[in-house]
């Protein structure tokens, strides 16, 4: 009787057990695997906001231009464009095939909704001020003036005419970006809000959405009614989520992968052995830097400090030894890389190790701090096997050079962002900055005193009025000069330490064709193809 | 019985609304909002998120906004991903939490008090011995370098299983996973059961029964089984809890899309009505969990049995 | 006493010795970096006995220090769950009924929090301190404790000397003590050198999910989930504290068992 009973028991939890999940589909031949380093907030093009779902979004839609593998502008939907003399007028010009992966035609009206709809308020999309030089946006943006002001305009089916309130030469790059992407009309009106999910989204990129299981994989598949379906190569795409990075690397090592997102610190010099061919470095165009809270004693009014705090850390030493995947040590804001843009540097960024150090332990006694009164600072950085091992190694540079007493705070990324907001209890805090275009305007603006970005709170009229003298010359030389005496004006005022400039790290196994190393580390899946692995 | 079980069900109602405030507190209490990224929007798009959410409303009216939903079994829409409601989240991760959790626990069962109940009848010998140390190893071991190094040898060295859970096909993605979950568990519900078999062995009912000459198997099945197996039924919440928690280590390792990986997500992102909503949820089978034990502790020992 | 315990004890001993002094007799720091000995081999030859770390920093100085820090983990943790665990579930299990109905409805209230939830509020809110690492440890582990303990207590008080002391007048207080702590002994042995184990595991649990001390600080979890990435390439780096984790859970549990076996052999008639 009784051990019927338990009989019974066990057989119900199996049955519970089998109705787990069901197995996916085996994967079609010609399907590229690839890493992603976390899920995706969303797929809506406008309201995305992190960089793994931009990365998911390129392969999916289609903005007016678009990036070779290699990281040049090119055309995408629109096959050319003209701007006006004064800058201000830009007329693009649409590819007549263009197709939406339910077979319907994309017309012009559906990029000028899509750029509606990025700046509609009611949106409340972070990206909001990324066409903050169009006519009439920022008011918009700020609830002023109703959205059908937005200066652009579809004249007929395939053309576009944009209006801008001031010389934008980084437009282009901007119109790359998934925020810029056209919306289908149709699917937003029946589906609402969440329109972007498997089963509703329609795109008009080179793949359609199949299925989305969070946290864990996102399938895409051929869009057939893609412009360019011809040109592309591989049919289907599966992003895993794979949030550790040594997780990632097994997976590669298991022939699971053949793109990976990172590369993890740790295993560096394995892999490199290892994998040698297959692994890909290249710069990348992202500043990591310490910042300091400007608006507290020990830094709001101490330059002598800031200064020999900086001079204090070692940067070749830091991203040769402790980071080591070809970083480059940074004695400017802005990283190279950017078009028509050549940064100043840190007044010693060209002395000996010895002769920086000296000066330092000057600038640190000329800042009111010495051996019987050494200064006492917390750097906080985001839970991080990397960030904490710069951390370490900062900490180490400034106790033997200075004598500084540093405390190290570790805390979540959301905590570290919001105290970094606050700039209550913050001192030093680590923080990068990821271009969003090749331009020097995307890392230089970000440290205007007005703009939500500016974390150290650096706040310089005369910096201020470089930048906005720059924005307003059509004259690219003379913009120029203006931007790069804004960066000098910075440098000199040691806002935030650079420690090191990016580098994009994967490994791609050898079947993969048509990778390309690009400073943006954008990879388009249509641009790739798999040879028979041998 | 019945009443019993009826007043048992009555009580867990306070118990439940008691943890939603509470987790609802805390929540609001942490630092750092849902929408911190390292874009930063500016003040009018985040009052239109805020708006949107209705994060602007006073405490009291989000939690009693929030408890009606509740109610109706809507656990809100998730912060972290946009397009999705919790329970549409919670919904897709359990299955496969469960699956997991269910194989793994009953693996440790099974393992468990067999191993432990057979080292306890064999108390001192080899066997006995053989048994708790790899039990001890078993608890010695944390989770997270057990399964890297399962996944280096036979993944990534041997090439026998999946190091990762998506994409691939078949039952070979579970065993890893499910060896690494258990693994801990076996090891404590063996020393659980041995500890209290040879302590039931030692009672006086046991020793009379012995002296009326029934055999050891019988002994151990017909009078010393139900007893010893007491604290390990006692176990039992906890080992879920365990189960779960260890599955953070398991599902992010692995990659698992289900719960524990999506609860501690939600937490570092301060994803409020996920974390909330996995909370309740967790709460409520925890609650109900407990109260199944406590019934079988009933029926198994009536002696032990509420006024 | 068991020649286990004794061994176990002595070895337990000697591994909390050697963490005290051994730093202390190194010429290396514990938190000083070098860039021209990242990830040495253990050797003799300038004393890195247990190799170095990523950041150059000598592992033998670092082991020692996430012993002592381990040690403290886990004892105090042990002995906050110890103490209020113990209370709570005697009284609740001895005294029944509605109290314990109650107290048992706060204690379920407690475990349905997910306690990595708790302490990362914790953690978060109180800007990581040391201290409260095992005081979110304790505070969790007594609910194991707390259980146990009225389960235990609950079927005690139904036994025959327990009934006979009720009904010749004793205290309620005083059959507590007397009566079923006592009793409990063997069982609580069992479970704190089940706790210890398992602060020391939670404490790298924290240490995985990025929680645990705060570097340049550090413990035996952190130290373990820092070598896994090493796993292969320096495998000293994960081996050592490793095996001392090891080591030292093993000897608490031996240390326990031996214990329990000492009790039990005094307790029976």
């Amino acid at each position: 009787m009784k051990s019927q009973r338990s009989m019974a028991v066990i057989a119900l939890v199996f049955l519970l057990a089998a109705c787990g999940p069901a197995e996916p589909p085996a994967l079609p031949a010609n399907t590229l695997e690839r890493g992603l380093p976390s899920d995706p907030e969303t797929l809506d093009f406008h309201k995305a906001r992190s960089t793994q779902a931009a990365d998911v979004q390129r392969d999916l839609g289609e903005g007016l231009v678009g990036y070779s593998p290699t990281g040049e502008l090119e055309p995408a939907s629109a096959e050319r464009w003209e701007v006006s003399d004064d800058g201000l007028t830009w007329t693009f010009y649409l590819r007549d095939e263009l197709r939406w992966s339910n077979g319907e035609t994309v017309t012009a009206d559906h990029f000028v909704a899509g750029m509606r709809r990025l700046v509609n308020p009611a949106t409340g999309s972070f990206y909001a001020q990324m066409l903050g030089d169009i006519e009439n946006a920022a008011g918009i943006v700020s609830g002023d003036i109703p959205v059908s002001m937005l200066g652009v305009d579809a004249p007929d089916e395939r053309t576009l005419v944009m209006r801008l309130v001031q010389p934008t030469p980084y437009l282009l790059g901007l119109l790359t970006h998934p925020s810029t992407y056209p919306v289908h009309p149709g699917t937003l009106a029946e589906h609402g809000e969440s329109y972007a999910r498997p089963g509703r989204l329609v795109s008009n990129g080179a793949y359609r959405l199949e299925s989305w299981i969070p946290g864990s994989l996102i399938s895409l598949q051929r869009n057939e009614h893609y412009w360019n379906n011809a040109g592309t190569a591989i049919d289907a795409v599966n992003y895993h989520v794979i949030v550790q990075a040594t997780a990632e690397l097994s997976r590669y090592r298991a022939g699971e992968l053949h793109v990976t997102s990172n590369v993890p610190s740790e295993s560096f010099a394995q892999v490199r052995e290892e994998y040698g061919e297959q692994l890909h470095v290249a710069p990348y165009l992202g500043v990591y830097y310490y910042g300091f809270n400007l608006t507290k004693p020990p830094f709001n009014d101490n330059l002598a400090l800031r200064e020999a705090l900086s001079m204090a850390i070692d940067r070749e030493q830091l991203a040769e030894k402790a980071v080591g995947r070809g970083e480059q040590p940074a004695y400017s804001w802005v990283p190279p890389g950017v078009n028509n843009y050549e940064p100043p540097t840190l007044s010693f960024s060209a002395l000996s190790k010895e002769e920086r150090e000296r000066l330092a332990r000057v600038r640190y006694k000329e800042a009111g701090y010495g051996p019987d009164n050494p200064l006492q600072v917390e750097i906080r950085y985001n839970t991080s096997d990397h960030h904490r091992k710069i951390a370490v190694a900062v900490q180490s540079m400034w106790r033997e050079v200075l004598g500084v007493e540093t405390t190290l705070v570790n805390e979540e990324f959301q905590v570290l962002l919001n105290n970094m907001r606050e700039a209550q209890i913050t001192q030093v805090f680590r923080s990068s900055w990821i271009g969003d275009y090749k331009d020097a305007h995307t890392f230089l603006s970000i440290l205007q005193s007005d703009n939500p970005a500016n974390m150290p709170r650096y706040e310089s009229t005369e910096f201020d009025e470089l930048m906005a003298r720059a924005a307003a010359q059509v004259d690219p030389v003379h913009r120029r000069l203006f931007l790069e005496e804004a960066e000098r004006t910075m440098l000199q005022d040691h806002p935030a330490i650079p420690i090191y400039f990016w580098v994009s790290k994967h490994l791609v196994r050898p079947e993969v064709q048509g990778w390309g190393d690009n400073v943006l580390d954008y990879h388009y899946s249509q641009h790739l193809s798999l040879s028979a692995p041998e | 019985m019945l009443r019993y079980t009826l007043l048992r069900v009555v009580g867990a109602i306070p118990t439940l609304l008691l943890v939603i405030a509470l987790a609802f507190m805390m929540v609001h209490a942490a630092p750092g909002g849902p929408f911190d990224n390292e874009r930063v929007v500016s003040p009018e798009v985040e009052a239109n998120i805020a708006a949107r959410y209705h994060l602007d409303d006073p405490l009291p009216v989000q939690f009693l906004r929030y408890l009606g939903g509740v109610l109706q079994g809507d656990l809100g829409p998730s912060y972290r991903y946009v397009d999705y409601t919790v329970s549409e989240l919670i919904g897709s991760a359990l299955p496969y939490s469960m699956a997991l959790g269910i194989i793994a626990m009953l693996l440790a069962l099974l393992l468990g008090v067999g191993a432990g109940t057979a080292a306890a009848l064999r108390q001192g010998t080899g066997f006995d011995r053989i048994v708790m140390a790899f039990s001890m190893t078993g608890i010695s071991v944390p989770v997270f370098v057990v399964a890297p190094v399962l996944v280096l040898l036979f993944a990534v060295k041997l090439h026998w299983l999946p190091a990762g859970w998506s994409g691939a096909s078949g039952a070979g993605k579970y065993v890893l996973p499910v060896i690494t979950l258990a693994l801990p568990q076996v090891a404590y519900i063996a020393r659980l059961a041995r500890a209290s078999m040879i302590d039931v062995l030692g009672r006086d009912f046991i020793r009379t029964a012995r002296a009326q000459g029934l055999g050891t198997s019988a002994v151990v099945r017909v009078h010393a089984l139900k007893p010893a197996v007491l604290p390990v039924l006692s176990y039992m919440g906890p080992a879920i809890a365990a189960i779960l928690t260890g599955s953070v280590v398991v599902e992010e390792v692995f990659g698992i899309p289900g719960v524990g990986q999506l609860f501690v997500r939600g937490a570092l992102n301060r994803d409020y009505t996920l974390v909330l909503g996995v909370v309740v949820f967790y709460a409520s089978l925890i609650v109900a969990l407990n109260l199944i034990v406590d019934i079988l502790y009933a029926v198994i020992d009536p002696r032990v049995r509420y006024r | 006493m068991s020649r286990v315990v004794k061994v176990t004890g002595a070895a337990l001993l000697a591994i909390a010795m050697l963490a005290l002094i051994g730093p202390w007799l190194s010429p290396h720091e514990y938190l000083t970096t070098d860039f021209d000995r990242l990830l040495l081999a253990p050797r003799l030859a300038d004393l890195h006995l247990f190799g170095t770390d990523d950041l150059g920093r000598d592992l033998f100085v670092r082991t020692m220090m996430g012993v002592r820090i381990t040690l403290v983990v886990a004892v105090v943790a042990s002995l906050v769950s110890l103490v209020i665990g113990v209370t709570y579930g005697a009284i609740a299990g001895y005294v029944g009924g509605r109290v314990d109905a109650v107290m048992m409805r706060f204690v379920d209230t407690l475990y349905a929090l997910p306690f990595i939830f708790f302490v990362i509020l914790l953690m978060v809110a109180f800007e990581r301190n040391f201290l409260l690492i095992f005081v979110a440890i304790g505070a969790i582990n007594w609910l194991d404790m707390a259980r146990i303990v009225r389960g235990q207590t609950l079927s005690l008080r139904e036994r025959e000397f327990v009934k006979a002391a009720q009904l010749t007048g004793v205290s309620t207080p005083r059959i507590i003590l007397r009566h079923i702590a006592p009793n409990l002994a063997g069982i609580v042995v069992v479970y704190v050198t089940l706790t210890i184990p398992q602060a020391i595991l939670v404490e790298s649990f924290l240490s995985f999910l990025g929680l645990g001390v705060q570097e340049p600080q550090t413990s035996l979890g952190s130290l373990v989930n820092g070598g896994v990435a090493h796993m292969e390439s320096a495998s000293w780096t994960l081996l050592i504290p490793a095996l001392l984790l090891a080591a030292i859970l093993l000897c608490f549990n031996f240390l326990g068992d031996g214990l329990r076996d000492h009790l039990d052999a005094r307790q029976s008639p």
